[in-house]
């Protein structure tokens, strides 16, 4: 009896928003007297980071801080319509309507800037730190405080801007499936190494090496705790979860965490991600939604690592124990691939 | 551990931004991390009451009586809802969108079709006085056989069970049993391939497992107005379905949410909030609805499970020539979501590859099973899996590394993909370049070289010369329009018109993406333009004070 190694490859990619397209989402922004902003909106943050993404696409679209903004989620009385937060859809369709709103406001602190300053609005650039000057010429400037306040208290402009993102809807051909499905796509690949004993059957994940591709990382830690919980999602779907009972009357399907299982701290592989951006052409600042593709490449490729560990198809999810022991068992013993092995060249970069 | 390789798709970006790329510390980090930010749950009004439901314990059975007398009379019982108390007791989760017929009633009259479906909901006091009631009520059942899986369930002669469905298929369109793609002649190219590799996926049905279980408290507000705090993942797509279900316009609804304990897509179906306001209607006070942990496993939606059977003709240098897909998605005893996400699942096939001849059925069935709905990667995860553990057969066939098989059959940008339109933005390429690389994966010179931004387009990018259709599956009794023309369609890259004639010079390949054609050569097959549709009398009592965000099919039962 023997614990055996294996490594297993899927790359994937996944279309980001509802792919037919009609799935409109809108925002709302406007500047207190001191210039500092809300943004309306009535998105789910469902912990993924809905309010700081739009907070600082609001912040990067409008030339002030981060600190100048704050995003108030989610009350229908109000915050403007959105679809929801699921499809991948919410950086993605929610960003580009903050960053239509924000242009429009911006547009009107300009202009009440360029009163101020007795210059041409389209002469004047934001410096990203609260002040608004010049082109070329940073010492005729104004806070972007004073250009809000003078909006509105003595030119009597409301320094807001409304915003919407709308794919629009896409027709199905009955007979051959044409469609025009969504607008862009994330990318990833994952190489998954595994230990199977043969004789308990029982498989551990000991390493993940990833690709994700996600248009633009635009909060680098959040697209982290994405793809480092999805991957972990991915991981314990392929051999961990289901509502099924692992015996056949329905009677004893999970009720609780104590027999819905799912992998514990002790079970978790260390994870080498590697992020690339390909900006997508209509993202936020070229942004896809990283949320719900980081699982998919680990199912796959756990189910391809046991079978180069030893020589079992497992065909049917999740890979418990059980099915393992079998597999072996039919095959007659343990019957190593390596068709992944790392050779000695390997590395080098 | 986490690296950020700029060194890809550097001139497509502009990296100097003031605050996009910035690792900015969350909005509400402070509230979380001290336990002060308000989820639903943390809205306990004075007085606030319980809702609970008597649910089914069969899998399928037909009701012949529900008595509540016992259980009005039990201590702490303010008021026991049936049926006929919902003003519109049927939906279905996309009229918002006009997808689909209304299946689903929020509690069953005549007969239920899943374990746990509700045919009653019990007001009371405190949740434990409401725990009692609801073991006070009497069904009189009638048990009916039923189906758990979905081959049994697609059989002649199977137990029935949704009426509205009566093949226990979704009808697509308005006619056929199941959703096509058709691309090219996959029979002609297996017939012409090297290798042929076949295989059978199952995904399982998993729960979405938030640590806030799904719920909502409902009370009335002043003017006449009820507001409801809810964990929905989509406050408008909630309070739409709330005032279609209760027949109330959307201006006396206020919903509040937007902070939620973990969603995974299990918090979209709004089974809590037009209950809880039924119940804050009805009583007026305060009431809340929401699942227990068991009830969050087994009554809430799972993950559907999906089998998958692919076959693959494979020439001999690797490339896959042709692919075939059946899928079945078990969507439980109502459609919910999973209608739609056979068309995104079929909008994505063949995978991130570039095949030329692609062929897919695929079945939306119902069972007797717990009514599937969304979860992270609603529509691909299970046909991914399916797909990926394909492909690692493939490789082995072709007697090609796994990595090199993927590359060489990798889409690339301006490629025509199966759903006749181009590719762009590809990334799949360098993806599994940067694992190879980490991973110490010897990869062939030709993959190495390989490039998403090149190689695609020209010759890959044209239409299938012949794309072989048929009628199966069609179907009568239903009528549908096509989906909606209005403004749709246009937004994305359009088919290329390539002459077929093999001589003809073919345009750049880099430069394709962008192209939009004069004259596509592609024409869907002869099928005459819907009719327009008297409006259908039915359908129109039954959308009364329903809110419609767009029409996506003018789908109606006849």
């Amino acid at each position: 009896m023997a614990m055996h190694r294996g490594r297993g490859f899927a790359s994937i990619n996944y279309p980001i928003g509802m792919n037919l397209g009609g799935d409109p989402s809108q925002a709302l922004v406007h500047s207190n007297p001191d210039g500092k902003f809300t943004v309306a909106l009535s998105s789910i943050d469902l912990g993924q980071g809905m309010k700081s993404v739009t907070r600082q696409i609001a912040a990067e679209t409008l030339g002030i801080p981060v600190a100048d903004v704050y995003v108030d989620t989610a009350d229908s009385d109000t915050g403007p319509h959105c679809m929801g937060s699921f499809a991948s859809r919410g950086t993605h369709r929610v960003g580009n309507a903050v960053i239509q709103a924000a242009q429009e406001a911006r547009a009107v602190m300009l202009e009440a800037a360029a009163e101020e300053l007795e210059v041409d609005a389209t002469d004047l650039v934001t410096d990203g730190r609260g002040n608004i000057h010049v082109k070329g010429a940073p010492s005729r400037s104004i806070t972007t405080m004073a250009a809000c306040q003078a909006a509105q208290f003595k030119q009597g402009r409301t320094v807001s801007g409304r915003g919407i993102f709308l794919i629009p809807l896409s027709e199905v051909d009955p007979e051959t499936g044409e469609m025009t499905p969504v607008s862009c796509f994330a990318h990833a690949a994952m190489l998954v190494e595994v230990e199977v004993d043969d004789e308990t059957g029982e498989v551990s994940v000991l390493d993940m090496q990833s690709a994700y591709e996600v248009g633009r990382a635009l909060n680098p830690k959040l697209v982290e705790q994405q793809l480092v919980g999805g991957a972990w999602m991915g991981m314990s779907h392929a051999l961990w979860e289901t509502t099924e009972p692992y015996y056949p009357d329905r009677s004893h399907g999970p009720v609780d965490f104590n027999n819905y299982l799912m992998p514990g701290p002790g079970d978790l592989a260390p994870h080498h991600i590697s992020v690339l951006e390909r900006p997508a052409p209509d993202g936020p600042f070229g942004g896809k939604g990283p949320g719900e593709m980081c699982a998919n490449p680990v199912l796959p490729a756990v189910a391809n690592a046991v079978y180069d560990a030893v020589g079992v198809r497992i065909d049917e999810l999740p890979i418990t124990p059980e099915k393992v022991l079998r597999g072996i068992r039919a095959n007659g013993g343990a019957r190593p691939k390596m068709r992944l092995a790392r050779t000695q060249f390997a590395g080098a970069r | 551990m986490i690296e950020f390789r700029k060194e890809f798709f550097a001139n497509e970006r502009d990296d100097n931004l003031n605050e996009i790329g910035k690792p900015t510390r969350r909005q509400d980090i402070l509230g979380h991390v001290t336990g002060r930010s308000p989820y639903f749950d943390d809205h306990l009004f004075e007085g606030l009451l319980h809702i609970r439901c008597v649910r089914s314990p069969h899998h399928h059975a037909r009701i012949r009586r529900i008595d509540v007398s016992a259980a009005e009379k039990m201590p702490g019982v303010v008021r026991v809802l049936l049926g006929k108390d919902v003003p519109l007791n049927l939906n279905t989760l996309l009229s918002l969108l006009d997808f689909g017929l209304d299946d689903e009633p929020v509690l069953s009259t005549t007969k239920v079709a899943y374990k746990g479906e509700p045919v009653a909901a019990i007001i009371a006091e405190s949740e434990a006085q409401a725990r009692a009631a609801v073991l006070a009520v009497k069904v009189d059942w009638e048990v009916l056989p039923h189906v758990l899986d979905v081959e049994d369930a697609v059989k002649p002669g199977a137990p029935v069970v949704c009426d509205v469905y009566p093949s226990n298929k979704f009808i697509y369109h308005g006619k056929f049993d199941h959703q096509k793609l058709r691309y090219g002649d996959v029979e002609e190219a297996f017939a012409r391939a090297d290798h042929i590799v076949e295989g059978r996926y199952q995904m399982s049905p998993i729960e979405q497992a938030p640590m806030e279980t799904c719920g909502a408290i409902a009370a009335p507000e002043v003017n006449d107005r009820f507001v409801c705090f809810t964990s929905t993942q989509g406050l408008f797509f909630s309070l739409g379905t709330a005032a279609k279900l209760l027949t109330m316009p959307s201006s006396r609804l206020h919903f509040v949410g937007g902070t939620v304990g973990g969603g995974f897509g299990g918090k979209v179906d709004s089974m809590h909030e037009p209950l809880a306001i039924l119940g804050a209607m009805l009583t007026g006070r305060p009431c809340k609805y929401a699942w227990d942990r068991e009830e969050e496993m087994q009554v809430g939606a799972p993950r559907g499970a999906e089998r998958w059977y692919i076959k693959d003709g494979i020439a001999r240098d690797g490339r896959i020539l042709a692919r075939k897909f059946t899928g079945y998605f078990d969507s439980g005893a109502y459609t919910r979501l999973s209608s739609y996400a056979i068309i995104k699942g079929v909008g994505h096939l063949p995978g991130p590859y570039t095949i030329p001849n692609v062929y897919a059925d695929v079945f939306c069935v119902y069972t007797n099973r717990t009514p599937a709905t969304a979860m992270r990667g609603f529509g691909i995860t299970g046909v991914d899996f399916a797909i990926e553990a394909h492909m690692d057969k493939g490789a082995e066939m072709a007697g090609l590394n796994p990595i090199d098989f993927r590359i060489l059959n990798s889409y690339r940008d301006g490629d025509m993909k199966a759903h006749r339109r181009l590719a762009k933005n590809c990334a799949l390429v360098e993806c599994c370049q940067v694992v190879a690389e980490k991973g110490g994966v010897v990869l062939t010179q030709a993959s190495r070289a390989a490039t998403s931004l090149l190689d695609g387009g020209g010759e890959r990018a044209r239409l299938p010369s012949r794309t072989a259709t048929d009628q199966n599956g069609i179907v009568s009794g239903f009528k549908g329009g096509n989906y909606a023309k209005k403004g749709g369609g246009a937004s994305g890259p359009q088919p290329v018109a390539l002459p077929i004639a093999a001589s003809a010079p073919t345009p750049a390949s880099a430069s394709l993406a962008s192209v939009r054609p004069a004259s596509p050569t592609y024409q869907p097959a002869a099928t005459p333009p819907p009719a327009p549709q008297p409006p259908a009398p039915a359908a129109d009592t039954a959308r009364h004070g329903a809110l419609r965000f767009s029409s996506l099919s003018g789908f109606r039962r006849r």
